[in-house]
């Protein structure tokens, strides 16, 4: 393995990105727009906003990554350029960690800025650990990553791409305890919320952010997030074929 | 001294006139061995019992109808394609082999560029996914003529510069063989020439070509002409031989000939 091959695929997604300064203010500045209306919708509850804001913490991260990571492979399939990629001698696992590395680095400053204008201006009050809702929220960016690059496997346009969005994160979301407490599910949407990545991710950001003690089910939580991770990474390098017919 | 790319074939530019090619040049005559290829797309048989064999240092015209599977077979040979049956061998490794990724440059018809990138950041690209150092990134772009586009979008370029880019990016690693699926289109007939021009210097120095054309001019510019018709080789020959064969002073009439007795023979 070639760490100049994973700097260079990481460099050349930024540099598209750069390109495309509409699409890195959007990925940058919706987050905040939609936690500021979030705020406001809360008016003087802030209670309310307290217990919701680090679980949307961790849900933006994930659902924009899971977007953009999923669009920009599926043109990489389209355009010929991931069969370049393949007949040369970067590995495939060489481009999924790039892709990681890359999409990371951008979830990282996505994150950092939502943190900064929520516990800053909007004054969300936490009795939590702060930097573990942040590695929480990074972590959730990768996953929503690589999973985007397992699924854009499945896409043969970019029309069925983003409908993956409404197909495969709608679910989670409405299962992972945001709208609802897990505990007070029906059992058969309960245990349907175990069996997705996502319910852990938003447990650990609320569990973490609402206080400091760490317990048995926050480590749960992280090792769950932490496993999904090079699991989707791994089945994606299996859908990264050299031959078609 | 600077470094080089370790395939003995390839110079840099400035030398070619300073260096006389060896005369007993010790090489692998055959470099490409297509044994009984048979390839089937959905329940379309489009290769059927191809045997052919490319000569080190040569260039090769694919010629044929669209449709008669010249991209099947050239993706066959980059190993990117599924085959039913059948042995490929190239440099005296299976296609698709690893160790060929170094050595066998592949340009597919439609250009595989990256859009949302400049034309040099395109070639750092590859240029570090390959390891080469920055100075052969600016001796690509001077051959293929696009020095002076480096700084533009590939989203804005001209369709036969895009074409251009793509094949430079094949060009980067020093290829000892390259398989070209019609890189030609769309441009002037003058690049067309240069481009041409620079094929057959690549070919001095020990690269093998395959290009598929549709244009009966570069037919003319090849050492050997491959004919597909229906998936299978109906003719492979030089293009002296094809009108020689055929009575014909002209390729095009010899391509009239040929396909005339292929349709009686059927």
């Amino acid at each position: 393995m070639s760490s100049r091959r994973i700097f260079a695929t990481a460099r050349r997604l930024l540099e598209q990105l750069k390109h495309d300064p509409r699409t890195v203010l959007l990925l940058l500045a919706v987050p905040l727009v939609l936690m500021i209306l979030l705020r406001y919708l809360f008016g003087s509850q802030l209670t309310e906003f307290n217990q919701l804001a680090p679980m949307l913490i961790a849900l933006f991260p994930f659902t924009i990554m899971f977007v953009v990571t999923s669009i920009s492979m599926l043109r990489e399939r389209m355009t010929g350029t991931l069969e370049r990629l393949l007949t040369s001698p970067i590995s495939k696992l060489e481009i999924l960690l790039g892709y990681g590395l890359g999409f990371g680095i951008l979830a990282v400053l996505q994150v950092a800025l939502v943190l900064l204008v929520t516990f800053g201006p909007l004054g969300m009050k936490t009795s939590g650990n702060l930097s573990m809702l942040l590695v929480f929220s990074v972590l959730d960016a990768l996953m929503g990553t690589s999973l985007g690059l397992l699924f854009s496997a499945f896409a043969n346009s970019e029309f069925q791409a983003v409908q993956f969005l409404p197909a495969f994160i709608f679910p989670q979301m409405l299962l992972s305890g945001i709208f609802i407490p897990r505990n007070q599910m029906p059992w058969v949407l309960r245990y349907l919320s175990d069996i997705f990545p996502l319910s852990y991710a938003i447990d650990g950001a609320s569990r973490t952010s609402a206080s400091t003690v760490w317990t048995l089910a926050s480590s749960v939580d992280l090792s769950v997030v932490a496993i999904a991770i090079p699991l989707s990474l791994a089945l994606g390098a299996l859908t990264l074929k050299r031959q078609t017919s | 001294m600077r470094r080089r790319s370790p395939h003995i074939f390839y110079r840099p530019p400035k030398m070619q006139t300073l260096i006389v090619a060896p005369t007993s040049f010790v090489r692998v005559d055959t470099v490409l061995t297509i044994e009984r290829l048979r390839v089937s797309r959905g329940d379309n048989l489009v290769l059927d019992n191809v045997t052919a064999e490319l000569a080190s240092g040569s260039v090769t015209g694919l010629l044929g109808a669209s449709g008669s599977g010249k991209s099947t077979l050239m993706r066959s040979i980059v190993g990117v394609q599924r085959i039913d049956s059948g042995k490929i061998t190239v440099l005296n490794l299976p296609a698709g082999a690893k160790e060929l990724r170094k050595k066998l440059g592949y340009v597919s018809q439609s250009p595989a560029v990256y859009l949302d990138l400049t034309v040099v950041e395109n070639l750092n690209y590859f240029g570090s996914i390959f390891a080469l150092p920055d100075t052969r990134v600016d001796e690509v772009l001077e051959r293929v003529s696009l020095a002076s586009a480096r700084k533009q979008l590939a989203s804005n370029l001209s369709g036969g510069q895009r074409a251009r880019l793509s094949l430079a990016l094949a060009l980067l690693p020093s290829p000892a063989i390259l398989v070209l699926d019609e890189p030609t289109v769309g441009l002037d007939p003058l690049l067309r020439e240069e481009l041409w021009d620079y094929f057959h210097e690549l070919a001095s120095q020990g690269c093998t070509l395959l290009v598929s054309s549709h244009v009966m001019d570069e037919a003319e510019r090849c050492d050997d002409l491959i004919l597909l018709r229906d998936g299978q080789i109906i003719f492979h020959a030089s293009p002296a031989d094809l009108k020689a064969s055929t009575a014909t002073d002209n390729l095009d009439s010899a391509f009239l000939a040929l396909a005339k007795r292929a349709e009686n023979e059927l």
